[in-house]
């Protein structure tokens, strides 16, 4: 008897063993588990916050502790200068951030991997003209205009996530294209060509998903950058108003006298927030880089 | 942001190719580097005067205006007038060196304001650019020629950790941290002596903290390029001829691989400027360093458009020239490139 398997199950099959080939590759490396753990700790616990705290702590109104008093048992980071608890606001400022993060991270890594695709498989005077728009936006620094854009932009959640996601493309964009124009020059390419597969077909046959692991890789590195965004577009006061994040707490602390007063405490815990959850996202980017990227294998 | 790794891309991916003689590459990169200030002046013309549908109601939305004022900065903005009439009219005032007019001090030349914040700017980022390139290189080479020693690895590791750090927060420690050893803000004490000493010694005290937290995240950066950049090259056969002549490690090291690997690097330290112009944006905020970030600082709080057009489009433009001046140096310095 012949279990003659179909070319998509052997597709599936094969698929199914380089992504646990992947995952043993990923799962080898110690800093990238720890990361990935500790990422997935952190997200369980800003969704599930609403449960656990009380978020009327957060409102100016309704704080109940003395300004700017030390850690305490009450207060274990203190409070800041209207009474709030910090600790509470450095946990809710996490939902925050790693939303901003995520939904610039994949609206920017989409706009780049759309250029990068574009640039590298057209060719001709397309490519030339989005190589040098995307050169171009290399160039400027990304956070001015990001600054830019929030400033003109209402003042909202939406408008970070926008402000980030449109400026930090271009070093994905290049990345696709290096990756893409290595793709392409495989043999397999010109077969799926000459047997008559149009572009579509072969970007999203073919290339897309050669392109996909290091996209990913990108992605998780480029979230670490727009949380560090985030909090300084607020820092800088273009963030949302109304919410409470890392970069407002930090920015309340400067020009509201807790850093003249020398508390500490409301400086502290948003910064080691932001910079764990950055090396976080770093270790996770890392960790999938050295598994897909193969000129970092040994 | 980009990571070391992707800042080697770019110039890995620069054009090699050869065939055009020096004169023509020079000329070709002045005029994309001309083409590129003017999508700059665009870019910020649209960002600042189109986008937000009327300027005007941007900048007043959050104070009480009589119909009489906002009639008579409607007047002054000219916004009322087609935008190919009000571009025209910015770029003839951009090429007599007029950046229009602030809105919150009402009629200040935006290119006056520019012109006196300009000097405390490049002081703090050329000083801390100074500093992060001697002591990131330095410390990158120690790293790479002792790949995987504990140096190494804790040095990578601090890098990586600062790379991972906000440079507005770092600030901010270093003010709690410090508690008045230095002065927390602006440029010069009130008090210090008139003599040239004295007030050279007064503005340095003040450089100390903005200084520190400019170059501790962008040493980071140098530190990592150069060590992967001499980590490439450290199994060059070149390497080994010159071992194999008796030279000393330290020879072979200062005379043979170092040079090498600088090349890559200091191109690279020119295209982080921008870099490190965004982050003294934040620096100075937190400093109250009288630059350019606090005039943006200060101007976003209005939001002064006027004088933000006007700082970013300069700062967008020093950015491009550097980048020119990289590329032109690359050319220089590398005589495989010159020579192809």
């Amino acid at each position: 008897m012949t279990t003659a398997e179909t070319p998509r199950q052997i597709a599936w099959k094969r698929r199914r063993d380089g992504l646990a080939r992947s995952w043993q590759g990923f799962a080898g490396q110690k800093p990238a588990l720890i990361g990935l753990i500790l990422l997935g700790a952190t997200v369980v616990l800003a969704l599930l916050l609403p449960l656990i705290s009380d978020e009327s702590g957060l409102d100016v109104t309704k704080a109940t502790g003395g300004p700017l008093r030390p850690p305490s048992a009450d207060y274990w980071l203190g409070t800041d200068n209207y009474g709030r608890s910090v600790l509470l606001m450095t946990m809710w400022g996490s939902r925050i951030s790693l939303l901003v993060g995520f939904s610039a991270a994949l609206l920017s890594v989409v706009i780049g991997t759309l250029i990068g695709i574009t640039a590298a498989h057209f060719g001709g005077w397309v490519s030339a003209t989005l190589l040098r728009f995307t050169d171009f936006f290399l160039v400027l620094p990304s956070l001015i205009l990001a600054i830019a854009l929030s400033a003109v932009l209402p003042k909202g959640v939406g408008t970070i996530i926008l402000a980030i996601g449109l400026t930090a493309w271009p070093s994905t964009a290049r990345l696709v294209r290096a990756q893409t124009l290595t793709i392409e020059s495989r043999p397999y390419i010109e077969r799926a060509h000459a047997l008559g597969g149009g572009h579509l077909h072969v970007i999203g046959k073919h290339v897309l998903p050669g392109v996909m692991p290091l996209v990913l890789a990108n992605t998780t590195l480029v979230v670490g950058n727009a949380v560090i965004a985030d909090a300084t577009l607020s820092f800088l006061g273009v963030g949302d108003p109304n919410s409470v994040t890392w970069g407002l707490v930090l920015e309340n602390a400067l020009n509201n006298g807790a850093i003249s007063a020398g508390a500490w405490w409301n400086v502290l815990p948003p910064g080691i927030a932001i910079v764990l959850v950055v090396l976080m996202f770093t270790l996770v980017g890392r960790g999938l880089e050295t598994v897909f990227n193969p000129r970092l294998k040994k | 942001m980009t990571t070391p790794d992707q800042a080697a891309v770019l110039v890995d991916a620069d054009e090699h190719r050869g065939g055009t003689g020096t004169a023509r590459f020079v000329l070709r990169k002045i005029v994309e580097a001309v083409v590129s200030i003017l999508l700059v002046i665009v870019l910020f013309f649209f960002l600042f005067r189109l986008l937000p549908g009327d300027p005007v109601a941007t900048m007043i939305r959050d104070r009480p205006t009589s119909p009489q004022q906002l009639a008579e900065l409607r007047q002054r903005m000219g916004v009322d007038d087609p935008v190919l009439v009000q571009f025209g009219r910015y770029l003839w005032g951009l090429l007599h060196g007029d950046l229009g007019e602030s809105y919150l001090f009402t009629g200040r030349p935006v290119a006056d304001m520019i012109g006196e914040r300009l000097w405390p700017t490049v002081l703090l980022v050329g000083s801390a650019t100074l500093l992060a390139v001697v002591i990131g290189l330095w410390l990158g080479i120690r790293a790479a020629w002792r790949r995987d020693s504990f140096f190494d690895r804790a040095q990578t590791g601090i890098a990586l950790t600062l790379w991972s750090v906000p440079q507005f927060w770092l600030g901010l420690m270093l003010l709690v941290s410090t508690g008045g050893l230095f002065p927390s803000r602006g440029m010069h004490s009130p008090d210090a002596a008139p003599d040239f000493l004295s007030q050279t010694l007064d503005v340095a005290h003040h450089l100390v903290l903005p200084c520190v937290t400019l170059l501790a995240v962008f040493y980071a950066q140098y530190m990592l390029i150069m060590r992967s950049s001499l980590l490439g090259e450290m199994n060059a056969d070149y390497l080994t001829t010159a071992r194999a002549k008796g030279l000393r490690d330290e020879l072979v090291r200062r005379r043979h691989a170092v040079p090498n690997a600088l090349l890559p690097t200091t191109t690279l330290v020119f295209m982080q400027l921008g870099m490190v112009v965004a982050g003294a944006i934040t620096v100075e905020a937190v400093f109250s360093w009288p630059g350019l970030g606090l005039l943006t600082y200060d101007a976003l709080h209005g939001p002064d458009l006027p004088v933000l057009q006007g700082v970013f489009t300069v700062l967008a433009s020093a950015v491009v020239l550097m980048n020119l001046l990289a590329e032109l140096l690359y050319r220089v310095l590398d005589p495989r490139v010159r020579t192809s």
